[in-house]
């Protein structure tokens, strides 16, 4: 009886998942509704087009600007400003989770120090930044770095203070040395929090390049829209909003599929 | 008789507390020969997990000694294999990882010696499944398997089948029988079921509590496979719930004389 019995208690990988076109279309009911009305209003002259320029008038503001390439120069710069920014700010913050999560003498010496200075604001400091880097791309990018950095050293710290503590004495009991326990228990146990960590910090560094570049700048997306607002150029704005969300929600989606494939061991509420 | 595998002597354990010191462990003595499948029971709180942490070494405050083939226990180790009360396996590992834990499959000889404990424990087919997906007695097939593949000198199972129910429960005992009979490793099973402890051992050691010492040691010579409904079995059942009862009006002279 038994090995029957036991079976069927295991229940199959979520069992009759919705199909990946119901699941799009229900994500794309919203905006391409908003779209629509929008669009409707501009055309019957409910509302400025000037402030609010349509959908095609973006539409077509953003087929001009890659066509002539403008928009691909920019949006390449803003993407490695971006990049350097959170591997600067989110590698150090991981470094130090990792340092401080383990070891409570550096957590200590450290964690007092990191947490004063996750309360000043990224405004706040832009000033002094533009003051000592100058208005090159140091600055920008070492404003970015410091949003990175807190979250996933939090997130990276967390995780390892919630490894289940049975876990370390089965370690002992297999004879796991200090390497071993960090790399087979400590590191796999806080994935799922470093990889929270690390969606929080992508998506904070993509917000502090606008900061960045909408402060002092003479390229990327977010001078493109200053730019464009100096003279009016609304779609232009837009366009760059548009950017903004798509490729913001491109590198999220990035670090959720790695989350689906490398949490797949994870026994929780999937909704 | 050949040289005990395991030979516990004048252990005493004491905790402390912030107002006084409690004895869990007092005067025990015990040899356990090798292939030998012992159980120990009694009551809770006569510390009978306390002694299995020790032989573990995973306990290393106590006095008197502890000797693994001769050599004092300086810590715990693969040479004594620990089956904890819940499976304790790692979630993001699936079985056969779990079993492998910090071992290579790609080496040939550790993949061979997985697949054949997979086939002892009874879990074919669930090679690739995580934790998540296993039942609980099917987790705790697992961590036995984990536990063998490091050929341990003793096995220790500190109430492996207390969260099981029944029907799983009498299932695992079957078969723990059968790996032990099939690998003759050293078993020390501490359970707190009389049923339990006759099925499975050659010899049971009832402890009693304040402070845990030895009551006595009941060898059990009924033949493998045992029937619980038998009136050997049954009687044997009597005897060791004697000793408990003995035990109970000792502790009640005890109080009454307090």
């Amino acid at each position: 009886m038994s090995r029957q019995a036991e079976t069927a208690g295991i229940a199959g990988p979520a069992a009759g998942a919705p199909k990946r076109r119901v699941i799009l279309a229900l994500g794309s009911l919203l905006p391409v509704a908003l779209l629509a009305v929008w669009q409707a209003l501009g055309d019957l002259g409910y509302i400025s087009t000037m402030l609010y320029p349509t959908p095609l008038t973006i539409a077509e503001a953003f087929v001009d600007l890659s066509a002539s390439g403008e928009l691909w120069t920019h949006l390449q710069i803003s993407l490695t400003r971006a990049a350097l920014g959170f591997a600067l700010g989110g590698g150090l913050g991981l470094l130090l989770g990792v340092a401080v999560g383990l070891f409570r003498s550096t957590e200590k010496a450290l964690d007092p120090t990191v947490q004063m200075l996750r309360m000043v604001p990224s405004l706040a400091l832009a000033p002094l930044f533009v003051l000592w880097f100058g208005i090159g791309e140091e600055s920008k990018i070492l404003l970015i770095a410091k949003g990175a950095f807190f979250p996933l050293y939090i997130n990276t710290y967390l995780g390892i203070r919630s490894v289940d503590r049975k876990l370390f004495d089965v370690s002992r009991v297999l004879s796991f040395g200090r390497f071993k326990q960090i790399i087979r228990l400590v590191l796999p146990a806080s994935l799922p929090n470093v990889l929270l960590g690390i969606r929080i910090s992508l998506g904070v560094a993509w917000l502090g390049l606008v900061v960045a570049e909408l402060m002092a700048s003479t390229s990327g997306i977010g001078y493109l829209m200053s730019d464009a607002r100096q003279f009016t150029k609304t779609p232009v704005v837009f366009v760059g909003i548009a950017v903004f969300a798509i490729v913001g929600k491109l590198t999220d989606s990035l670090v959720r599929m790695l989350e689906r494939r490398w949490l797949r061991w994870q026994d929780t509420y999937k909704g | 008789m050949s040289v005990p595998v395991l030979e516990i002597e004048r252990l005493n354990k004491s905790f402390q507390t912030p107002k006084t010191v409690v004895t869990a462990l007092s005067g025990i003595d015990l040899k356990v020969q090798e292939g030998e499948f012992i159980t120990v029971i009694g009551p809770s709180g006569c510390g009978k997990s306390t002694l299995l942490k020790i032989v573990a070494g995973l306990d290393l405050a106590y006095e008197g000694s502890v000797k693994l083939s001769d050599k004092e226990v300086a810590g715990p180790g693969i040479d004594k294999g620990f089956i904890f009360q819940e499976p304790r396996l790692f979630p993001w590992l699936t079985v056969e990882k779990n079993i492998a834990a910090d071992l290579s499959l790609r080496n040939p000889e550790v993949r061979k010696k997985v697949d054949s404990l997979i086939e002892l424990v009874k879990l074919q087919g669930f090679e690739k499944a995580y934790p998540r997906e296993l039942s609980g007695g099917m987790a705790q097939r697992v961590a036995i398997a984990r536990a063998l593949l490091r050929n341990p000198k003793v096995l220790l199972l500190d109430e492996p089948f207390g969260a099981l129910d029944a029907f799983t429960r009498a299932h695992m005992q079957e078969v723990l029988l059968d790996i032990w009979q099939h690998n003759r490793t050293t078993m020390i099973f501490v359970t707190h079921d009389i049923d339990e402890a006759i099925f499975l051992a050659n010899r049971i050691v009832i402890l009693k509590p304040r402070p845990g010492s030895i009551r006595g040691i009941v060898p059990v010579t009924l033949p493998y496979p045992r029937k619980k409904a038998t009136t050997s079995f049954q009687s044997l059942r009597l005897k060791v719930l004697d000793e408990f009862e003995r035990l109970e009006e000792t502790e009640y002279v005890d109080r009454a004389g307090l």
